[in-house]
């Protein structure tokens, strides 16, 4: 074997050795503890079951999930919306200033996500800033609920991963060859037609990375629900959360897990196939 | 280097590694305590340790499922002594994980009130000892709430003055038992169709809340988001500390009676030290600590009757007598019926 076959392998390494120590083998642990059944009094005992995967099918916790669903679908599609047009206007943007206002973008991230998910509460309580910035301005009526509602649950879903949108539309948007934007102008379409046509399609393995990385953070999250929904709504992270700490069912918290684990992966395939496909298609144009 | 010289190395490594592991598990201290966090005064190492010479080392749980899940797992190995409230003491008992208490090692059992040794759960106190009892109610702004609430439907079918500004407890027997006590049956009910009836009037009830809240329910009555949230006595009395408005009733239908006990684990190999801790803490003055300052009644009369009557005076249901607070029924282990309590409080959770 030549040096320079051996090397990438081993820088590698730890790499790999780090995701097959803390990601693989949690994994296939907590997917094995979904075939036992629970004891009554917390842990696991070791008789082979699939009672714990027949449960998530039932129609209480297949409603859970489909809640979920479309809670984390509705961030994400209110995500893409914002995330599209500010990540246009960035890469539209000086290349100097480019940097700068990516910078701005994540800025979020430097604090940590418990504090700014507490943040929104200051701000949407009925006795928070915007109630009482409305009081100040002489608003009398009965103050606000916006706390503990759905729409605050999403509202800070699509705050937190916001970011993560904005850098992955940019990053497609930024590798875009102005010059076929140039070409679609002069073979006589107007802007929005180009936009359509050309820019749009384009970009949508940026926008299809953005949207499922979102969309698989926000179905399994557990915090923002908790914090922003008043434990009013129960999303699949909660119900995962309560079979491992207070139901104490350890396997069909792991029967619930291994749901949404493959829920993210055949998510994550799909989208690295409509990404291959779609720059196989850009090659395939390129070779004609 | 050799191949067999390097095979040496990586095990002496390898070795090394484990040896490090094994002895980051082992723990120079005496005793090993879980607890919640701040159910003990914070310098109880220091006066422990100059009271009998030994160390502790204090561990936090956050509830009672969480230290039982560890505790299942691992056979008791780990911990010396738990503080766990007395439906999971039941089971520790039931499973074999509980030490007999050492009646002649703890003669401070003497402090507690007669009606602290003869609970339902563990008369004589042969394997736990009551720390802390208590009740749940309503605890209120009576500058908000027009008509003094003295029911549970008060919080459960809400005057509409106070619709959305309501908060219950999410922890699933605290939750049950509001509906429980408000339907007449007991905070133990395993009966199905009682317990759908119970479903019901939680699912309905949980249209006019303002959130589910373990932990700051009293502050939201403090800011005013919220004027009536179902309570611990105790916890209640974190907010009638900041507004002198808040106040607290046990509802006419009654309360449960809970007790959050200590436990010394049968696998402990310092069960001498663990029964001088509990005596330690059933001194007077240090059982005193946790009444004045997480300001829950306990059950050790010595430490009550040294009590300033200024405490009572302050949070007046520092003052229920013994008597009275065992009237209530206590909160037992539910044994399989558990799951079903699970399954209810997630159907509720996932109602719209």
């Amino acid at each position: 074997m030549s040096l320079n076959a051996t090397r990438p392998n081993l820088l590698a390494a730890p790499g790999v050795a780090w995701l097959v120590a803390f990601m693989v083998v949690p994994c296939l642990l907590v997917l094995s503890y979904a075939f036992f059944q629970r004891g009554v009094w917390g842990g696991v005992e070791y008789t082979v079951t699939l009672e714990n995967f027949a449960r998530v099918a039932d129609p209480l916790y297949a409603k859970i999930f489909l809640n979920s669903a479309r809670i984390a679908l509705t961030a994400t599609v209110i995500a893409i919306l914002i995330a599209y047009p500010a990540a246009y206007a960035i890469s539209r943007a000086p290349r100097m200033s480019q940097p700068i206002l990516l910078f701005f973008a994540v800025l979020p991230f430097w604090s940590n996500y418990l504090i700014r998910t507490y943040a929104w509460i200051v701000l949407l309580n009925r006795e928070g800033l915007i109630n009482n910035l409305l009081r100040s301005l002489g608003y009398t009526g009965e103050p606000l609920s916006m706390l503990y509602t759905e729409s605050a649950v999403i509202t800070g879903l699509v705050y937190n991963y916001l970011p993560f949108v904005i850098l992955a539309i940019y990053s497609t948007l930024s590798r875009l060859n102005p010059e076929l934007m140039e070409a679609s102008r002069d073979l006589g379409a107007g802007p929005v037609r180009t936009f359509l046509r050309v820019t749009l399609p384009l970009t949508l393995p940026g926008v299809a990375a953005g949207g499922v990385f979102v969309f698989v953070l926000s179905i399994g999250n557990f915090v923002t629900p908790a914090l922003l929904g008043g434990g009013r709504f129960q999303m699949v992270g909660n119900l995962v959360y309560d079979q491992f700490l207070t139901a104490n069912d350890w396997p069909f918290g792991a029967a619930l897990g291994a749901a949404l684990i493959l829920t993210m992966i055949v998510l994550l395939l799909l989208q690295a196939r409509a990404t291959a496909h779609a720059s196989g298609e850009r090659k395939g144009e390129a070779a004609q | 280097m050799t191949v067999k010289n390097r095979l040496t190395a990586t095990c002496a490594a390898a070795a090394l590694a484990a040896a490090c592991l094994a002895a980051g598990t082992a723990s120079a201290a005496d005793l090993v305590i879980s607890n919640w966090a701040g159910y003990m005064a914070p310098d109880i190492a220091d006066t422990f340790k100059a009271a009998t010479g030994l160390e502790i080392e204090v561990v936090n749980h956050a509830t009672n499922e969480e230290v039982m899940g560890k505790l299942m797992a691992s056979g008791g190995k780990g911990y010396d002594v738990v503080f766990v409230s007395s439906p999971f003491a039941e089971i520790l008992n039931g499973q074999g994980l509980a030490e007999p208490i050492d009646k002649a090692a703890v003669p401070n059992l003497a402090n507690l009130y007669p009606e602290a040794a003869t609970l339902a759960y563990d008369p004589g106190n042969t394997f736990s000892v009551p720390y802390t009892w208590g009740t749940t109610g309503l605890c209120y702004r009576s500058d908000l709430v027009k008509d003094t609430p003295d029911s549970w439907l008060n919080l459960l079918q809400p005057a509409d003055a106070i619709k959305g500004k309501t908060t219950m407890l999410a922890t699933d027997r605290w939750l049950m038992a509001a509906g429980e006590l408000a339907k007449g049956f007991s905070v133990n009910e395993k009966d199905p169709a009682k317990l759908e009836e119970v479903k019901n009037l939680l699912i309905e009830a949980k249209k006019t809340l303002l959130a589910y809240d373990d932990t700051t329910f009293y502050s939201k009555l403090v800011s005013g988001e919220a004027s009536l949230v179902h309570a611990w006595d105790g916890w209640c009395n974190y907010g009638i500390t900041e507004n002198k408005d808040i106040k607290f009733v046990v509802p006419k239908e009654g309360s449960d009676l809970w007790i959050d006990t200590i436990v010394v684990l049968k696998s402990s190999e310092k069960k001498d030290a663990a029964m001088k801790f509990i005596n330690f803490i059933l001194d007077a003055k240090n059982h005193a600590w946790a009444a004045q300052n997480i300001l829950y009644k306990v059950p050790n009369k010595a430490a009550m009757e040294s009590l300033d009557k200024a405490l009572s005076e302050q949070y007046p249901n520092m003052a229920m007598a013994p008597a009275d607070l065992v009237k209530y029924e206590l909160l037992r282990d539910l044994g399989t019926a558990q799951k079903d309590y699970s399954r209810i409080v997630s159907e509720i959770k996932a109602a719209n």
